[in-house]
């Protein structure tokens, strides 16, 4: 461990850093729309940490302020958290090893920016070991989730008094764009990337966020197989 | 909406996410999984993540779902930096600050 060992925890954090521009107005915004919605501060601070999945959050407190019944809410939500479910897999290869308590702690961790970013640097470094890959995990989350938090318990506190002129309602869009644009590297990606894009706004109409996850099949389906095609006209 | 109700939601949420966010990190373990599969897997952030903000940007809540060339001019912006340049803070700086720069340019 030692020094080695913070190097990846450091990495991690300077990698996960810059998110904390726009999961700070994300939490902010959930913070004032809670209270507003009537739910109490720990309400708000127990949401906010027990779930930590802010679109997700937005879609429960929206669905409780419009009187829904609990299990259409619930469910709503969980619909919403469905793509996490392709995180899970797609970072268990790497990190399965771990103990039950690592693996425990970093599905609580796994969020859009520590998945992507995590994602990102062990399909660049495979060399690395399971404990360092969870270092290097871990660390993404450093900056991310303290931010996820405080900025929660200013929004509850300041409330109201920040003007609609900032916008923070796409902070979370331009955090996913960030995202993805680094992990357009291939030919396949692109054209994953394309197809997710074309199809969920085609399938918009779909309930429960079927349309999320039916664009995301599609476009896993079409980077699969440009890669698959790609080599075997090289080979 | 009464206060057990929002517990209810809380709590119900809260265990709800983990376990999907536990599901295959925990079923899986150190198993290895087949080449079809994996090669599925390794396209899942450019899979889910322009599909969830392709209705954001073109259909802005803010904006009661119209276009604005604010929101669009800012998503390109980010998006061509991340792209070009590899910089996730170079995008989320772009395109905040182009958001900005528009809106005060256009309103």
């Amino acid at each position: 461990m030692s020094k080695q060992g913070h190097n990846f925890y450091w990495q991690g954090a300077k990698a996960g850093f810059p998110f904390i521009l726009v999961v700070g107005p994300f939490g902010l915004l959930f913070g004032v729309v809670a209270t507003e919605t009537g739910l109490d501060t720990i309400q708000t601070m127990a949401m906010t940490i027990l779930v930590i999945a802010g679109a997700s959050q937005f879609a429960a407190v929206q669905l409780l302020a419009e009187n829904a019944p609990v299990l259409v809410v619930i469910l709503t939500g969980l619909a919403v958290n469905m793509r996490m479910a392709m995180y899970s897999a797609s970072i268990a290869p790497h990190i399965g090893k771990a103990d039950t308590w690592q693996r425990i702690l970093t599905a609580y961790f796994l969020v859009d920016q520590s998945y992507a970013v995590s994602i990102l640097k062990y399909e660049n470094s495979p060399e690395l070991s399971v404990s360092e890959k969870l270092r290097y995990f871990f660390g993404t989350m450093i900056p991310i989730a303290p931010i996820w938090y405080i900025s929660t318990y200013i929004g509850i506190v300041a409330g109201a008094e920040i003007p609609q002129k900032f916008a923070l309602d796409f902070a979370i869009p331009i955090t996913f764009l960030a995202l993805v644009g680094p992990s357009l590297r291939s030919f396949p990606h692109l054209s994953a990337a394309i197809v997710s894009v074309v199809a969920s706004l085609l399938l918009i109409w779909m309930p429960f966020n079927l349309w999320l996850i039916v664009a995301a099949f599609l476009a896993m389906m079409t980077g699969a197989y440009v890669e698959k095609q790609l080599e075997t006209n090289y080979d | 909406m009464t206060d057990q109700t929002v517990w209810i939601v809380i709590i119900g949420l809260g265990i709800g996410t983990f376990i999907i966010r536990y599901s295959f990190i925990g079923i899986i373990g150190d198993k290895e999984l087949p080449e079809w599969l994996v090669r599925h897997l390794r396209y899942v952030p450019v899979a889910v993540l322009p599909g969830l903000v392709a209705p954001l940007v073109v259909w802005p809540a803010a904006t009661n779902g119209d276009a604005d060339p604010a929101r669009l001019t800012a998503a390109t912006v980010a998006l061509f930096i991340g792209a070009v340049f590899k910089s996730t803070l170079g995008a989320v700086f772009g395109g905040m600050s182009a958001l900005y720069l528009v809106q005060n340019i256009f309103y």
